[in-house]
C-alpha cells in the first residue's frame, strides 16, 4: 500500500490540519505572546511590556474573586453532580427489589422513564436554561418565590440572584441541574457491563445496598467517575460558567462581583473594556488552572484498575 | 475481590435498619417488609428529581400561552386560555424564524464539514504510519482540554482580519475547527476497531487510497459517524460562546444569541409572554428530536465519554 501514500497523507490532511492550526492553534500561540503586550486589541500597535500584565494581574482584587470563583465551579459543581448521579444510577440500576422469578440484581420500576427524564436538559442549549432559570429565580414573579408563597413560606422570599452572598450557589445549581443527567445515563451504561455475577455474590456474603455501592459499584466505576470529573470541571471552568454567568447575573458577574469567573472576567476586558492584552493574561492564567486541575484529578484518583 | 472481605451475614433483627436487604432465603417476610421501605425511599428520591427536571419545562411551556398579566400575578396558575398570538409574535416580531434559519445554516455547515474533514484526519492518522502521525494526533487532541476563551481573543481579530466577521461562513469554518478534536479523537478510535482485509482488498483490485476511503471505509464507519454526528450536532445547535464572540450582528444571530438579546430587549419591551414562546419555540425541536432518537442520542453523547 505505498503507492502514492504520501501525496494520499498530505491531500487528505491538508485541509483540516490548516483549519484547526488557523483557527485554534494559532490563536492560542497569540495569546501567550499577546498577554506580554500592552496591546489594547483596538489599534494595531503594541509594545512589549514584559511580566506587567502579570504583576498587575496579582494585584487585581476582582481577578482573585474570579479565581476563587472558578475554582469553587471546578470542584463543588462536579462533586455535587457527580455523587447524585451515581446515587441516582445505583438507585436505577441496582436499587431494585428482588421480583420472584426475576434476575437478583435489577433496577426500579420505571427506570427507562427516569433516564429518558433525566437526560432532558442535557439537549436544551445552556443558554435556553439560564434564561428559563433567571426568569424562575426573579423574587417578585418568578416560578420559586410563588412556588414558597403557594406553599405558605411568605417569609422566605429570597432575592436569589440579588443577593450576593447566595448568588454564585444559585448560578451552580443551574449547572448541576443540567448536567446531572448526562453522568446517570453515563454511569448507567457503566454499571450495565459489571457482570451480574459480583452483585450476587456481594449479596450471597450478606453485603447491603450501601456496602454494594462502595465495594462494588464504585470501584468498578471509578475510570469512568474520574474521567467524568475531568470533563465536567473543565465545562465548569469554561463555556458553561460563562454561559450562565453571563447570561444570569447582573453586571453579568455581580451582585458586587459576587459570581464573576475568570472566563467571564477574560471576556469583559478583551471586548467591552478594550485591554486585549491584559484579558489574554487572564486567559492564561485560567489555561494554568485547567490543566493543574486535570493533572490534580487524574493524579489523585490513579488507582489499580480493576479487570473484569 | 475486595468483596471477600465484606462481614458475615448480618443477623435478622426485626424492625432494624432500613439499608439491609436479606437476599439469601430464609426470612422472605422481613425482607419483603425492608425492601419495601427502601423502595419507597429510593422511588421517592428518583421522582422528586424527575419533577425538579420536569417542572421548569412544563412551566415555561405554560407560560408560553399565557397573557403578560398574568405571568406576572399567578406563575403557577394555568393559562385561563390559549394564546397563540405570543408565538406568531415570536415568530415574526421577534425574527424568531430569522434566528432559526441561521442557526440551520451555520449548524448544516458545520456538520457537514466537520463529519467530511474529521473523517479524513482521523482515518489518515489511524490507518497510516508516517513521521509525525503522534504528534499530530496529541495536537488535536489538546484541543479538548484548552480554555477556549483564551483563544478567542486573538480568534476575534484573526477572523475580523480575514473579512469572515459576523458572517454565516466565518462562523461555520469556526465551528469545525473547534470541533475537530473530539471528532478527530472519537473516530480515530473508531476507525482503528474497523477491519483491514476490507481496504486492502479493495486496493489490491486497484482502488486508489481516496477511493477506498470514500466507498469502502466512510459506508464502514457508518455507526461512528452516526454518534459523532449527534454529539456534534447538539454542541453546534446550542453553542452560546462562539458567536457570542464572533458574530454580533443581531441580523446574523443564532437561536441561543437571538433568545439572550430578546430577554435582554424585552427588558424594556415588556412582551415577557412573547419571549417564553420563543424559549419555548426553541426547546421543543430539540426535546421531540431526542424522544424519538432516544438511542441514538445517548449512545452518541456517551460513547465518546465511555471509551
Amino acid at each position: 500500500m505505498q503507492h502514492g501514500k504520501y501525496r494520499f497523507i498530505v491531500g487528505f490532511l491538508a485541509v483540516p490540519l490548516g483549519l484547526y492550526a488557523l483557527f485554534v492553534i494559532w490563536p492560542f500561540i497569540q495569546s501567550i505572546y499577546y498577554s506580554f503586550t500592552d496591546w489594547t486589541g483596538l489599534s494595531p500597535e503594541f509594545k512589549m511590556v514584559g511580566f506587567d500584565n502579570y504583576s498587575r494581574m496579582l494585584d487585581d482584587d476582582i481577578f482573585w474573586k474570579s479565581l476563587q470563583h472558578s475554582v469553587m465551579f471546578a470542584l463543588l459543581v462536579p462533586l455535587v453532580t457527580l455523587s447524585l448521579a451515581l446515587f441516582f444510577s445505583f438507585m436505577i440500576n441496582v436499587g431494585g427489589r428482588r421480583r420472584r422469578g426475576g434476575p437478583a440484581i435489577t433496577g426500579v420500576r420505571g427506570s427507562g422513564f427516569y433516564k429518558i427524564v433525566y437526560f432532558f436538559p442535557q439537549v436544551l442549549s445552556i443558554a435556553i436554561v439560564a434564561l428559563l432559570f433567571q426568569f424562575a429565580y426573579n423574587p417578585d414573579s418568578g416560578a420559586i418565590n410563588s412556588l414558597l408563597r403557594g406553599i405558605g413560606l411568605d417569609s422566605v422570599q429570597p432575592l436569589w440572584l440579588g443577593d450576593p452572598d447566595i448568588a454564585l450557589w444559585c448560578v451552580m445549581a443551574v449547572l448541576v441541574w443540567s448536567t446531572v443527567g448526562f453522568f446517570v445515563v453515563l454511569f448507567s451504561a457503566g454499571m450495565a457491563s459489571i457482570p451480574a455475577e459480583l452483585y450476587e455474590a456481594a449479596l450471597l456474603d450478606g453485603a447491603n445496598r450501601a456496602t454494594t455501592f462502595f465495594k462494588v459499584t464504585l470501584p468498578l466505576l471509578w475510570d469512568t467517575v474520574q474521567s467524568g470529573w475531568v470533563y465536567m470541571g473543565i465545562l465548569a471552568l469554561g463555556a458553561e460558567s460563562f454561559a450562565v454567568v453571563q447570561i444570569m447575573t447582573t453586571g453579568p458577574g455581580g451582585p458586587d462581583y459576587s459570581t464573576t469567573v475568570m472566563v467571564l472576567y477574560v471576556y469583559q476586558k478583551a471586548f467591552r473594556d478594550g485591554q486585549a492584552a491584559y484579558a489574554t493574561t487572564i486567559g492564561v492564567a485560567l489555561l494554568v488552572v485547567t490543566l493543574a486541575f486535570a493533572a490534580v484529578v487524574m493524579r489523585l484518583g490513579r488507582r489499580e484498575r480493576l479487570e473484569y | 475481590m475486595k468483596t471477600t472481605e465484606t462481614p458475615a451475614p448480618v443477623p435478622a433483627e426485626p424492625g432494624t435498619p432500613v439499608l439491609k436487604t436479606r437476599a439469601a432465603p430464609g426470612g422472605p417476610k422481613e425482607g419483603k417488609k425492608e425492601g419495601t421501605t427502601l423502595n419507597v425511599f429510593s422511588h421517592g428520591v428518583l421522582v422528586i428529581w424527575a419533577i425538579m427536571v420536569g417542572l421548569p419545562l412544563v412551566w415555561a411551556v405554560m407560560t408560553s400561552f399565557k397573557d403578560d398579566a398574568s405571568i406576572f400575578g399567578s406563575p403557577w396558575s394555568l393559562p385561563d386560555k390559549l394564546n397563540f398570538d405570543n408565538w406568531s409574535r415570536a415568530w415574526s416580531q421577534a425574527h424568531m424564524s430569522d434566528y432559526f434559519l441561521n442557526t440551520i445554516l451555520v449548524v448544516g455547515g458545520s456538520l457537514v464539514g466537520t463529519l467530511v474533514l474529521g473523517s479524513m484526519a482521523a482515518y489518515v492518522l489511524a490507518r497510516f504510519d508516517f513521521p509525525g502521525n503522534r504528534f499530530i494526533y496529541y495536537l488535536f487532541i489538546a484541543g479538548m482540554s484548552f480554555p477556549i476563551m483564551l483563544a478567542l481573543v486573538p480568534l476575534f481579530y484573526v477572523v475580523d482580519n480575514m473579512g469572515m466577521l459576523n458572517t454565516i461562513h466565518g462562523l461555520i469554518l469556526v465551528y469545525i475547527a473547534y470541533s475537530l478534536p473530539f471528532t478527530v479523537f472519537f473516530l480515530t478510535g473508531f476507525f482503528r476497531t474497523l477491519p483491514t482485509s476490507v481496504a486492502e482488498a479493495a486496493f489490491v483490485d486497484g482502488a486508489s487510497h481516496s477511493r477506498t476511503f470514500f466507498q469502502v471505509m466512510l459506508p464502514m464507519a457508518k455507526p461512528g459517524l452516526i454518534s459523532v454526528g449527534i454529539f456534534n450536532f447538539l454542541g453546534q445547535w446550542n453553542q452560546y460562546m462562539l458567536p457570542t464572540v464572533l458574530n454580533t450582528d443581531p441580523d446574523k444571530h443564532v437561536l441561543t444569541q437571538g433568545l439572550v438579546q430578546l430577554a435582554v430587549s424585552q427588558g424594556y419591551k415588556g412582551d415577557w409572554s412573547g419571549l417564553f414562546a420563543g424559549l419555548v419555540m426553541a426547546m421543543l425541536p430539540v426535546l421531540a428530536a431526542y424522544i424519538i432518537f432516544q438511542r441514538q442520542v445517548v449512545q452518541g453523547l456517551t460513547a465518546g465519554a465511555l471509551k
